[in-house]
Parts: C-alpha cells; sequence; structure tokens
C-alpha cells in the first residue's frame, strides 16, 4: 500500500522552494540594485514601479527582499552546516563512546544550552564586532549542542539493536560500526532537526540584524530592513510589514518541511521538536 | 531521589562555573587587553592605565578570574564604565522590568495555549483542532519582534491605545507601569503560547485515550468536566515542563523585545552595553542571564523527576 506523502510536506517544500528560487534569482535579477540610493523616490508606498514601495533611502523594498532572503539562507545554511559538523560527529562518539566520553559530551551540550542562541551571537558581537560571519559562529555553536544531543540519543538506540551487536562480533571496530551501521540510522533525525534548525537560525538572523548585530549594511536582510521601518511607522506602516511577512513564510516553510519530513523519515517522533 | 538532587546539583554547580569560565574567557581573555577594547585606540595612556588598574589587569588570569567570580558570589559586579555606578544597582533596576515582563509572558502565554491545546485535543481531527494547529504553526514562524511592531502599528499608531515605548516607572503607579509593559509581554507571550499549545494539544491527546478518561465519559461526564478534572492534570506534567524550558527563550526574547519598546530593562542594558563597549556590564549581565537558564533548567528537572520518577533512573 502506498504511504500518503503528508501536506505539511508539499506545503513546506513548495514554500521553501518558492523562497529558494527568489534567493536564487536574486542574483542575476532584481527590478533593481538592491543597494541603489534613490533619495528622491524615499517611502514610496507600493506601486506599478515598485510593487513593494521603497525605503528611506529610496531602495526598492522588492529587491531588498529577494535579496535578504539570499543572506537569510545563506547565514541560516551556514550555521546549520557548522552546527551539524560539530555536533554530529560529537554526538556518534558519544555514543560510541559511553560512559565518561558521554558524560563530557552531555556537560559540554548542558553548557552550550547555558547560552541561547542571541546571548551567544551578543558575547561574541562584544568582542569580535558585528557581522554575518560571527552570527554564523554563534548560531552554529547553538546548532552543535542541539544536534549533538539528538544524535547521541538516536545513535544510543541503534546501538542497542542486534545487527550492530552483530557487527560487533564479526570483530567490526567501534568507529567501523559507526559510519557503516550507526550514521545511516539516525541520518533521518539529523536532517528532520536541521530542518527545523534552519528555520531557527533565519529567526534568529533576523533578530540579531534587527538589533544592528547581524548582517551588516549595506547588504540588505530582512531583520535589518525591519529595524528601518520602524523608525517610520507613522509616516509608511507597509515597510514594517513586508520583510516581517518574509520571514514568518520563510520559517513557516521550513517548519512545515521538517514537521512532514519527520512524519516520513521518523514517523515514531510526531512530537514537538526538540527546539 | 535524594541521589538524584545530588546529581542534578552537583551538574548545576559544574555547568554554572564552567559558564563563568566561557564568560571571562571571552570577554577579558580572547581580546588581549579589554581595556584598549572598551576605550579605542584613540585612549589616552594615563586613562588606559587607570581603566586597567580599576579592571585589576596588572594581576595574572586565574586571580582575575577568582576576584570576579568571588564579586559574583558576593554581589560585587564591578563599576559600569558609562554609567559609573556599580552594576549590581543597575541590575537591579533593570530586573524591576525584565522580570514582570517576562512573568507576565509566561502567565499570558500559559491562559492562551492550555485552553487551546484542550480543545483541539478535544476535537482531534476537525476544524477546531486544524485551526489550532494552525495557530501552533503560525505563531511559531512570526518572529517576536515582527509581531511587536505590528502590535505597535495596531495599538498605539492607529488606535493609540498604548504607548509605543518606553516606560513610566513603577513609581507612576502599577496601572500605567503594566500597561507599558503588556504590549511587549504579548509579543514574547506568541511564539510561546504557540509552542505550548502544540504541546498541550499532544499531551491531551494522549491521556484521553487512557482507559480512566474512557470511564470518565462512560460515566456520562460533561466534556468541560472531563477535560479539567481528568485530562488537563495530567497533560500538565510535559507542558510544566515546556513551560520552564521556555524561560530561556523568553530571556533571549526579552533583549530583542526590549528594544522595540524602548524599555529599560536587563535586555536593554546588555544590548547598549555592547555599543558603549562597557564590557563590565555585557561580563554581568551575560553571566546573570546564563546563570538564570542553567537553574531554571535544573529546577525543571527536578520539578520534573518528582512528578515523574523514570528520569532519577540513569540510562
Amino acid at each position: 500500500m502506498r504511504r500518503r506523502v503528508p501536506v505539511s510536506l508539499i506545503l513546506g517544500a513548495v514554500i521553501t522552494a518558492l523562497i529558494l528560487a527568489v534567493a536564487l534569482l536574486s542574483f542575476v535579477w532584481t527590478p533593481f540594485p538592491a543597494e541603489q540610493i534613490r533619495v528622491v523616490a524615499r517611502l514610496r508606498p507600493p506601486g506599478p514601479e515598485h510593487w513593494l514601495g521603497t525605503d528611506h533611502f529610496g531602495r526598492d523594498v522588492l529587491s531588498m527582499i529577494m535579496v535578504g532572503a539570499r543572506n537569510s539562507l545563506a547565514v541560516g545554511a551556514a550555521a546549520v552546516a557548522l552546527g551539524a559538523a560539530v555536533g554530529v560527529p560529537l554526538g556518534l562518539a558519544a555514543a560510541s563512546w559511553g560512559h565518561w566520553g558521554d558524560e563530557a559530551v552531555a556537560r559540554l551540550g548542558d553548557l552550550l544550552f547555558a547560552f541561547p542562541a542571541v546571548l551567544t551571537a551578543i558575547l561574541l558581537t562584544a568582542v569580535l564586532g558585528a557581522g554575518a560571519v560571527n552570527v554564523v559562529l554563534a548560531l552554529g555553536v547553538f546548532n552543535a549542542a542541539v544536534f549533538a544531543r539528538v544524535t547521541r540519543g538516536a545513535a544510543f538506540s541503534v546501538w542497542r539493536r542486534e545487527f550492530v551487536r552483530a557487527a560487533l562480533a564479526l570483530g567490526r571496530g567501534p568507529l567501523s560500526v559507526t559510519i557503516i551501521h550507526v550514521l545511516p540510522n539516525v541520518a533521518g533525525v539529523v536532517i528532520v532537526q536541521a530542518t527545523v534548525l534552519f528555520a531557527v537560525a533565519v529567526l534568529n538572523e533576523a533578530a540579531l540584524s534587527y538589533l544592528g548585530l547581524g548582517i551588516q549594511p549595506p547588504s540588505p536582510s530582512w531583520g535589518k530592513m525591519l529595524g528601518d521601518a520602524q523608525t517610520f511607522l507613522f509616516t509608511a506602516p507597509l515597510q514594517a510589514v513586508f520583510p516581517g511577512a518574509a520571514i514568518a513564510l520563510c520559517v513557516l516553510g521550513l517548519n512545515l518541511l521538517g514537521d512532514g519530513l519527520r512524519d516520513v523519515l521518523d514517523p515514531r517522533h510526531r512530537s514537538a521538536p526538540v527546539i | 531521589m535524594l541521589a538524584f538532587l545530588v546529581r542534578r546539583l552537583l551538574t548545576l554547580a559544574l555547568t554554572a562555573w564552567l559558564a563563568t569560565m566561557v564568560v571571562f574567557a571571552v570577554l577579558e581573555v580572547v581580546p588581549g587587553d579589554p581595556a584598549l577594547l572598551m576605550l579605542g585606540t584613540q585612549a589616552q595612556p594615563d586613562t588606559l592605565a587607570a581603566l586597567r588598574a580599576q579592571m585589576g589587569l596588572d594581576q595574572p588570569i586565574p586571580v582575575r578570574y577568582l576576584r570576579w567570580v568571588g564579586g559574583l558570589l558576593t554581589g560585587d559586579l564591578g563599576t559600569s564604565l558609562t554609567y559609573a555606578r556599580p552594576v549590581a544597582d543597575l541590575v537591579a533596576e533593570r530586573l524591576a522590568i525584565t522580570l514582570p515582563l517576562a512573568a507576565m509572558a509566561l502567565v499570558l502565554s500559559a491562559v492562551i495555549a492550555i485552553p487551546l491545546g484542550l480543545t483541539a485535543a478535544s476535537r482531534h481531527g476537525r476544524a477546531g483542532d486544524w485551526a489550532v494547529m494552525a495557530f501552533g504553526q503560525v505563531g511559531i514562524a512570526v518572529p517576536s519582534f515582527w509581531f511587536a511592531i505590528l502590535l505597535i502599528l495596531g495599538f498605539s499608531v492607529k488606535l493609540g491605545w498604548f504607548p509605543a515605548g518606553g516606560f513610566p516607572g513603577w513609581q507612576a503607579g502599577a496601572g500605567p507601569a503594566l500597561k507599558a509593559l503588556l504590549l511587549p509581554a504579548v509579543a514574547l507571550a506568541l511564539p510561546e503560547a504557540a509552542i505550548l499549545a502544540r504541546v498541550t494539544r499532544s499531551a491531551a491527546l494522549d491521556t484521553l485515550r487512557e482507559d480512566y478518561v474512557r470511564t470518565a465519559w462512560a460515566k456520562g461526564l460533561r466534556r468541560r468536566t472531563v477535560l479539567i478534572r481528568h485530562v488537563l492534570p495530567n497533560a500538565l506534567i510535559p507542558v510544566a515542563t515546556i513551560l520552564g524550558l521556555q524561560c530561556a527563550f523568553l530571556i533571549a526574547g526579552a533583549v530583542v523585545v526590549e528594544n522595540v519598546f524602548t524599555l529599560p530593562g536587563l535586555g536593554r542594558l546588555l544590548y547598549q552595553a555592547i555599543g558603549q563597549h562597557d564590557l563590565i556590564v555585557v561580563q554581568s549581565v551575560v553571566v546573570l542571564l546564563a546563570m538564570s537558564v542553567v537553574v531554571v533548567n535544573a529546577l525543571v528537572d527536578v520539578a520534573y523527576a518528582a512528578i515523574d520518577p523514570r528520569p532519577r533512573v540513569r540510562t
């Protein structure tokens, strides 16, 4: 019998693909150059020339949102990649070592969880200055803790399975068992978590850019656009609507995709994600 | 239970100690010369020397660390460079805004989420359930600071019911102060309520499948009675856990939302301290926030273990 594809998976994939397409399109085409300042056209409402209006520097909001999508996705992807590159091997190692190694990884996780991503980013910014690289670093550190914890839990249950015991009995070493048998069996959980953390990273990047600690001008970012728009709430209220809607749509798409993937790849765990 | 408590307390102490080491290392060791980072390269040599002496930078690193931790334990957090006031006083003043804000957000999220989650579970698979699930998805996706801006747009700019920002101070009376905190609390509560509604729904669905609930239905009890008297108490265990864990996210969220509403809370103090390169304030506030996360996580673990014995058994 064919399994039904979850609605959330379809909806999430469509929204995410749409955002990704917009981000990729921005490399070759935007209605106007996203960083082009035209003071004479400042704070224009949406119209035929500027579909979503212009900001206080006369920059085209639609073009900025398109380039902002590229920046948000790039930061999110980098933060997830960094987190996975550090956290997944740590989680696998913890499950493989057991006892002291596992204890050390668990305590490291506790320590990293003490610093919510925004707090870590603020800490790094205080020393290294604001910028996208520091945001990736801060979000990556937090993601690594989540990946390590999730991978460790999933890997533990795989280590108890009979085929793993059989492989050990046949003389395979822990490293070989981890790579050949454990890793493929935890991949589904890791992929689901990656999608969820991608969404969290997009939200946090936007928050940090809103505070001026993330992506730096003149490169557009959704969070910074919201920060700028707040100053002109009385004169151009719509400027505060579009970038926020873009963030919400992107996060919604990724969350739905994560939920859908969880149902397909990991049907035993249909509860809320770790984050 | 005692062994679990002792183990959890030791873990708490270890995590707290490591957290102080991380904050100290990042802010005092990594920059090389924190005084130079705070005052900038254009600073006069005598000003730099004075700050170095004030911060004790001529001491070896372990001595400085021990002095700082000793100060944390005794409530001496140093003196702010910008405000020229003890950091402990600044923190106490700002906590008088951040703590009520976080408490209001926590209460609001529970008040919104628990009835929604219960209603969704009792109407599983029907329109009400779908509506709550949709609220959950959208609520999680909407950034709290954007929601905050939309609230200002609607209730302050258009309707003029609430102030767009600022805080009149508690001395102006509880009414105006709470009014100034309401919109920020709603903005902070939305994502938390969305997560909590999903958790409540899931927990209530599990409880609704229990035999004793079936018995309650069979006795002919009203839906409201079954939900409140039989389902809610059992569903509250995971809900309380998540509610506790959300404190960490409330702290992070407060840093952003306080800035949207220009509320002079702890988050805004931290944000301004970064702009002013006041590392003494940044160091103290970050470590206090991290400590609060560690302590709340430990309290959640203990509360959970008191209710459910399984976590006490080490796996």
